[in-house]
């Protein structure tokens, strides 16, 4: 049953062959079976029963959604109401959401079931699930390596068949890099495509939310639920969506795909290349046209986004005073020191390391030369986007530049895991929407294809991974566990 | 660029941030790494580009000025560290 498509188990579900209760439990079992992933930091077994017996009622009377039953998990950064809300930090350790998310929203009323909270780098700051405050999850297709970061419990739960599919939130690559290392389809919408109310804010000029799956049919249909305007995030984008899973059959006769020569360049391992060529030229029997094209401006992608990301993280992370809500140090002796040791406990290393960089470059004197240096910086990045998707109608690259790395391999290094991200980051600067595609293996580990379009075409992302999907099946492996 | 500890406590006090005392050696490299990598932009030419604060250079919506949220103070304080007569408490500020 975790192997089937959504839209097989909703023909399941009506057809009376399986029930979400069935459903349900088939998903908590497996959850604690393969516990030693640590995918989950909560498992919200009662109130996923609650929600798969109130889903079998709503499909039995009629009027159900596709997703309605369908059990589904969220990375523990949106707030679920009077559900442990932790962001993987022990800052929130105690933190009770007393609201949800628009997307958590968005999904209730679908009557998608929610099987519990994933794991994830701490305050979404990192590229390996590792500085986790609940430790790591672990890649299932070799349990030594990291899953990537920072959704890595979102894409080590749908690789490992522990959930139907799952959310992410992409600040720097955050959801394509996951689901790089673990075989799975991720996409990172347009920025303002789907709300940001109640996800718990790192860089708010970056953060998107969108659909962890195991196909990208599966994430037309989450990101169906998931798009549109929200009053309640004042970035939220007031345009009409798409109807995303009409649009996966369109044929790919004439599309133009360009490859930007600064991401096949030097760093880019070898078996990884190899992969991605292969890709490709499966693209070419599809009928697409592909072109070689320049970014000259992508090798600045990785300052300034470190720029931007700590800067707004820093403001951001101000919230957290140990005065309204989450983690108090004990016997405070003034406000000050309540502020510091509050702050000083509760956060972990990389958050830390990221407050401070941040204070640093919005400091009085620095603030010209680092923060608006990037602000003019992301603005040329965000033309070569715009100059390259005049010529072509998407852009195909890796989306790292090896595959899965070792648990601890790079822990001691923050520099070298930063500069991993390469080849998402400067995706997030422009706000363009791009996707992570399972495109083969490489040592035993999965390789992903980053597809890059312009400003809300997610219809044609997901169509163009779709077709792929049709022709190959490197999407359908999963990992022996 | 090279920070000194010195640097890496004053940061910290901005950021009302406590750093244990053997950590601020480490912290102090990473920052200056972390410096080193940003400086890079300085060789990309700038001049009269328009700073991008926004990836849809967007303006803010305006919406009408009504009250559209309950009061919720009793529910949001319920995971409220400490609180007394629905006030936050902290420590004494004013002698």
């Amino acid at each position: 049953m975790h192997t089937k498509t959504i839209n097989q188990l909703a023909q399941g579900l009506r057809s009376g062959e399986f029930s979400s209760v069935e459903l349900t439990q088939h998903f908590l079992q497996r959850i604690k079976q393969h516990e030693s992933l640590n995918a989950f930091i909560t498992v919200t077994e009662e109130l996923a029963l609650q929600a798969a017996q109130a889903a079998d009622q709503r499909i039995a009377s009629g009027g159900a959604s596709l997703l309605t039953g369908i059990p589904i998990a969220q990375k523990d950064i949106f707030c679920t109401l009077g559900v442990k809300t932790s962001c993987g930090s022990k800052m929130l350790d105690n933190f009770i959401a007393p609201y949800n998310a628009t997307v958590v929203e968005k999904f209730n009323h679908a009557g998608a079931v929610m099987l519990g909270k994933l794991n994830m780098d701490e305050f979404a700051m990192g590229s390996s699930n590792e500085t986790s405050f609940y430790g790591p999850a672990r890649n299932p297709w070799d349990t030594q390596t990291v899953p990537g970061g920072s959704s890595g419990g979102s894409a080590a739960a749908v690789a490992a068949g522990l959930a139907v599919a799952a959310t992410g939130t992409d600040t720097g690559g955050s959801i394509r890099q996951p689901a790089a290392f673990c075989g799975i389809t991720g996409l990172k919408p347009t920025y303002g495509r789907v709300s940001r109310y109640g996800m718990i804010a790192y860089a708010s000029s970056l953060d998107q939310g969108g659909p962890m799956t195991r196909s990208a049919e599966d994430a037309a249909i989450l990101l169906q639920t998931m798009a549109g305007f929200d009053a309640k995030d004042s970035t939220s984008a007031d345009l009409p969506v798409p109807d995303y899973p009409a649009a996966l059959n369109q044929p790919l006769a004439g599309l133009k795909i360009g490859l930007p020569k600064e991401f096949f360049g030097e760093g880019l391992d070898s078996g990884v290349a190899a992969v991605l060529e292969t890709a490709i030229s499966e693209y070419r029997k599809l009928g697409a046209e592909v072109a070689d094209i320049s970014m000259p401006n992508l090798n600045m992608a990785i300052p300034a986004y470190y720029v931007i990301a700590c800067a707004e993280s820093s403001a951001n992370l101000s919230r957290y005073d140990g005065v309204r809500f989450g983690y108090r140090c004990e016997s405070p002796v003034d406000l000050t020191d309540l502020y510091t040791r509050s702050r000083g406990e509760g956060f972990g290393k990389e958050v830390k390391r990221r407050i401070l960089m941040g204070t640093y470059a919005l400091s009085a004197g620095y603030y010209d030369a680092y923060y608006l240096k990037a602000q003019k910086v992301r603005r040329l990045i965000s033309q070569d986007f715009q100059q390259a998707l005049a010529q072509v109608d998407v852009i195909m690259s890796p989306v790292t530049p090896t595959t899965a790395f070792g648990i601890g391999a790079k822990m001691d290094d923050p520099i070298a895991m930063y500069l991993a991200d390469i080849y998402t980051i400067a995706i997030n600067l422009a706000g363009v929407p791009a996707m992570s595609v399972p495109a083969g293996f490489s040592g035993g580990l999965p390789v992903g294809l980053q597809i890059i379009g312009n400003h809300f075409t997610e219809d044609r992302l997901l169509n163009i991974a779709h077709q792929y999907q049709q022709v190959t099946d490197w999407h359908q492996q999963t990992p022996k566990l | 660029m090279s920070l000194t500890a010195d640097d890496v406590n004053k940061i910290a006090h901005l950021a009302r941030l406590g750093i244990d005392k053997q950590d601020i050696d480490s912290y102090a490299k990473d920052l200056s790494g972390m410096l080193d990598l940003m400086t890079r932009m300085g060789g990309l030419d700038t001049a009269g580009v328009e700073p991008m604060a926004h990836p849809l250079d967007q303006v803010q919506r305006l919406r009408k000025d009504v009250v559209t949220e309950a009061d919720q103070r009793g529910h949001f304080q319920a995971i409220a560290p400490q609180v007394e007569d629905g006030l936050y408490l902290v420590p004494k500020v004013i002698e």
